[in-house]
């Protein structure tokens, strides 16, 4: 569900980055490896984590805009129920499904995001 | 003609004093604006911007001669800013270039908010930060360069365009274009001289004199004076020092004090949540030329995750509005 980058196309830039020759010392190179390492520390969480989150994600997409179907689907409704306006922006059932979703991405994409302890702290 | 060479010629017009061009060097790593240091044989050190010829231009990018004719404009109305030495005519056969002095300190983010070079510095520098907004925002608009003109309704529109054709489903961001259309404030009386990315990263902060020049000028309208009062507190710009909205190293009473005029904190956190939206987007936009094979390197497919940073930022924003 997870997209903008899938894993797929995490996992296929990691390979061509991984393929290319190394010019020794280059600056360019050395900022590219350390995005490279997240890259892969993403992917690593990413698979441990993601099926639980997307079962969690459609359970609550489920309540919220009352309908079945997968996680995928679920959140495309609700991103026309927004657009529509037939979910209001701050809705409280709505803000705590944004705020598990956020979450719940953080900890695949950057767990050490300072945005999440101040989700936190409240 | 390559850059070095060009310097090199350009060298006595810099500099009374100077016959020729030393250590140009290019500093970063921009697709379509270059910059480069140099100094000159008697010692000025000095920066290059300059746009090739043939290289595509962003399009909400200022010309190099608007750039260089705001920034002069700004220094005369009291901001801290490198001195413009050269605006580059074709004979200097730079293309569209111009040559301003380079200025002594740390424009790193992390750094400036974590180093102990910087403790002393630190405590005054979101009030300081308010001052020079105040400078910049008063800089008389009639004799600027054109420049494009926003509002927070003409913002949000455009960046929902954006979002839209990207086709990217995130509800943390329709639900964020909803609340802040909802909330968005009139236009101001007056618009002002906005810089347009005024943010902890093109600051030059020197450990002892503080901040002692604004940089990259590109994204500079006509706009809502909050609008780089409240781009500076996004928490993307606090590199993990959340707690100090302002740049990670001030308080928001600091820096309004420092600005003076009125402008409510209502108000300036409304273009800090506009700047999380904005910045969310622009990951995704980012990401975009990765997807389209624009741009296949890893860092571009990397931004996208970025993305979630701006959303965590949203839902707080939100949950406290």
């Amino acid at each position: 569900m997870i997209s903008h980058p899938t894993a797929a196309e995490l996992a296929e830039a990691l390979a061509a980055f991984e393929a290319e020759p190394a010019a020794p010392g280059d600056a360019r190179h050395v900022f590219l490896t350390r995005v490279a390492d997240n890259a892969r520390a993403i992917l690593a969480r990413e698979a441990e984590q993601s099926a639980r989150l997307e079962a969690e994600a459609a359970q609550r997409l489920t309540a919220l805009v009352g309908a079945q179907g997968d996680a995928a689907t679920l959140n495309a409704r609700l991103c026309q129920a927004l657009r529509d306006s037939a979910i209001a922006p701050l809705d409280p059932a709505l803000l705590s499904h944004l705020r598990e979703t956020a979450i719940a991405q953080i900890a695949i994409d950057q767990p050490g995001y300072s945005g999440l302890a101040a989700l936190l702290d409240r | 003609m390559d850059v070095a060479a060009a310097l090199d010629h350009l060298a006595p017009r810099l500099s009374p004093t100077a016959t020729k061009a030393l250590n140009a060097r290019r500093l970063s790593g921009g697709a379509s604006l270059e910059t480069w240091a140099f100094e000159l044989d008697d010692g000025t050190p000095l920066i290059l911007r300059r746009r090739p010829a043939g290289a595509a231009m962003r399009e909400t990018a200022l010309p190099l001669t608007s750039e260089a004719a705001l920034i002069r404009a700004a220094g005369a109305a009291g901001a801290p800013t490198a001195d413009v030495v050269r605006v580059c005519d074709g004979a200097d056969a730079l293309g569209e270039a111009y040559v301003m002095r380079r200025l002594e300190g740390e424009t790193l983010g992390r750094r400036i908010v974590r180093d102990e070079a910087f403790a002393s510095v630190r405590p005054g520098l979101a009030r300081r930060c308010g001052e020079v907004l105040a400078r910049i925002h008063a800089v008389p608009t009639a004799d600027l360069p054109p420049l494009a003109a926003s509002d927070a309704l003409g913002e949000l529109a455009r960046y929902e365009t954006i979002y839209r054709q990207l086709d990217a489903p995130r509800p943390i961001l329709e639900a964020a274009f909803r609340w802040l259309e909802a909330v968005a404030p009139s236009p101001p009386e007056r618009p002002v001289l906005v810089h347009g990315d005024f943010r902890n990263g093109n600051l030059m902060v020197h450990p002892d004199q503080g901040l002692v020049g604004v940089l990259d000028w590109e994204l500079a309208h006509l706009g809502d004076p909050a609008e780089d009062l409240g781009w500076i507190c996004v928490n993307s710009w606090r590199f993990g020092e959340w707690r100090r909205p302002v740049g990670g190293f001030g308080d928001y009473a600091d820096l309004l004090a420092g600005y003076g005029a009125a402008v409510s904190l209502e108000r300036l956190r409304f273009w800090q949540a506009l700047g999380s939206l904005k910045w969310g987007v622009m990951c995704l936009m980012m990401y975009q030329s990765f997807a389209t094979g624009q741009d296949r390197s890893i860092e571009r497919a990397m931004i996208g995750r970025r993305t979630s940073e701006a959303e965590i930022d949203l839902v707080k924003l939100m949950e406290t509005a």
